[in-house]
């Protein structure tokens, strides 16, 4: 996920290198030529018939076939090919180890290790804050990752690289990228934490509805809407809004990251920033003083239930009306909250 | 190394220099993990659950007919042993240059160093092994590992761990997916199955 972070990928095609993706969901999402919309499970959003039809496409299935056994013998048999041919070896590294100068990357599917084993040049690229202090810690993180990843007890694979194989390189990239900056930020610190689960994504109902991609970032969901922003807050300031702040990405997170108060705080710091939009500003402001002032809330109450039934339809479905856009408003009650709880409490 | 990446390298660090967080006592991993009242048994259970099998054996004298029972052993035309005077092999891994010449293997025989019971591992390095790739190219699996060497949990794994070599790693069944429409699939990159053979 790293390398898609930096975009290594159309990087290194530019400069003429055939890169292959060895992940099988990253594999069918680089087929499909889209990015991963899940950082542990790249091509959640596809169909296994989708996945059928892009395989007959490029590794020659039989037409409309979807079990998901064959595809996957098929992307077996293409990739064992590509691993074979590759003459460098390209890895993330899930965790790496100060104490002994180690690193360990995590798979289930062993991709990164027939990857690594075979060519002679592995190179392996992990963002500054992969780094634990000990190895002995490494009994709490291999744990964690797998169980909040897939309800696993421990990856297939876990393997630790402290040395090249004989005669052949090993190189490791440590990328910044905006990480130090955010270590600067005393509200926002706490997100380096992330050990890339994806729990929180996976609880998470904004996630769930919209899916990875309308995130528009590598990392999704909220430990994504909080990365993102806090790298580039100019392109990424609606993501913090795209939160119910329910808190689940919070409860279930196994680094204990704050997630929906970081989310919360994050949007006065898009706001300071000046990233806001106009009409966003303008109805956060006039809201505050509506919701601020208990009379003028009831007495525009009332008159928007004895207007809107009366009001021409593009007066209130308009570009104005973002909201409205996909949805109906429900009928107009006849009488407010505060009145029916009234009448009801006179009645007792 | 040149010039260009040593300033990366102290642009970083200044960075992060810069924004010193306060130091924290590392925590103490001493705590209560779990201990099985028998390591062996839930090692095995773990090791099932993960799509592994395990065959125990009474000595090592049964290795070489429990292997014939094994499709996978019998049917295999390219086989080889990290296991001295066992398992048939049909070439010498030493004699090996190059690894992409063992794409063919179709069922390797590993020793492991010890096991964990919570969640069915085995800890292998390559030490005195000329490629690591035979972990993850066979295309099955045997693994050879002692009963009295299973550990309860990861804590204890990584207190004896005290190797240097330049590989290890903890293998935990075979290699499996799930990125098609989340079902599970036996068989991904690595090995298809594996078979752990637990001497007393």
């Amino acid at each position: 996920m790293l390398t898609e972070e930096c975009h290594l990928n159309p990087h290194l095609e530019a400069v003429g290198i055939e890169v292959v993706d060895t992940d099988l969901g990253e594999r069918i999402v680089q087929l499909r030529q889209e990015p991963p919309s899940h950082i542990v499970l790249p091509a959640i959003h596809i169909k296994k018939a989708e996945v059928g039809e892009v395989f007959h496409q490029h590794l020659g299935t039989d037409a409309g076939a979807d079990d998901p056994d064959y595809l996957t013998e098929a992307a077996r048999q293409h990739l064992r090919e590509k691993f074979c041919a590759a003459d460098v070896g390209i890895t993330g590294v899930n965790f790496a180890v100060a104490e002994t100068g180690e690193f360990v990357v995590c798979t289930n599917e062993g991709n990164a290790d027939l990857g690594t084993s075979l060519p002679p040049v592995h190179i392996a690229c992990m963002g500054i804050e992969k780094l634990i202090p000990r190895q002995r810690d490494l009994g709490v993180f291999l744990r964690l990752l797998a169980r909040s990843a897939t309800g696993q007890p421990i990856t297939t694979y876990s393997s630790h690289f402290r040395g090249p194989r004989s005669g052949c390189e090993l190189h490791i990239i440590l990328v910044d990228n905006g990480r130090s900056s955010i270590l600067g930020r005393e509200d926002f610190r706490r997100s380096l934490n992330c050990i890339r689960c994806g729990a929180c994504m996976n609880t998470c109902p904004v996630y769930r509805r919209s899916g990875g991609h309308s995130y528009g970032t590598t990392v999704p969901g909220p430990i994504g809407s909080i990365l993102a922003p806090a790298r580039d807050p100019g392109q990424h300031h609606s993501l913090p809004f795209a939160c119910s702040l329910c808190g689940s990405c919070t409860d279930v997170c196994p680094v204990k990251i704050d997630l929906h108060h970081q989310l919360l705080t994050m949007r006065s710091e898009v706001k300071k920033a000046g990233h806001l939009p106009i009409l966003k500003r303008w109805g956060m402001w006039a809201m505050g003083i509506l919701l601020r002032r208990n009379w003028l809330y009831g007495f525009l109450g009332s008159v928007g239930r004895k207007l809107l039934p009366l009001m021409p339809r593009p007066l209130i479905y308009n570009r104005m009306n973002m909201w409205g856009r996909q949805r109906e408003l429900p009928p107009t009650p006849v009488k407010s909250f505060r009145q029916l709880y009234k009448e009801r409490y006179e009645r007792k | 190394m040149n010039a260009n990446s040593s300033t990366d390298r102290v642009k970083i660090l200044n960075a992060i220099r810069q924004h010193k967080v306060a130091d924290v006592e590392l925590p103490d991993l001493n705590a209560g993990w779990i201990e099985y009242d028998s390591p062996v048994d839930q090692f095995i259970q773990s090791l099932e659950s993960v799509g592994g099998k395990v065959v125990r054996l009474d000595s090592l004298d049964q290795l070489g007919s429990k292997l014939e029972t094994l499709e996978s052993f019998s049917t295999a035309k390219v086989r080889c042993s990290l296991m001295e005077g066992q398992g048939s092999p049909s070439f010498d891994l030493d004699q090996v240059d190059d690894p992409h010449d063992l794409k063919d293997i179709d069922f390797a025989l590993l020793a492991a160093e010890f096991g964990v019971a919570e969640n069915g591992a085995v800890w292998m390095t390559d030490e005195g092994l000329r490629h690591r790739a035979v972990f993850f190219i066979a295309q099955h699996l045997g693994v050879l590992l002692s009963a009295t060497q299973i550990v309860s949990n990861m804590h204890q794994a990584y207190q004896r761990l005290e190797s240097s070599t330049a590989f290890g790693l903890f293998m935990s069944g075979p290699s499996k997916t799930a990125d098609i429409e989340q079902s599970l699939v036996i068989g991904a990159h690595g090995a298809r199955s594996l078979t752990l053979f637990l001497l007393p």
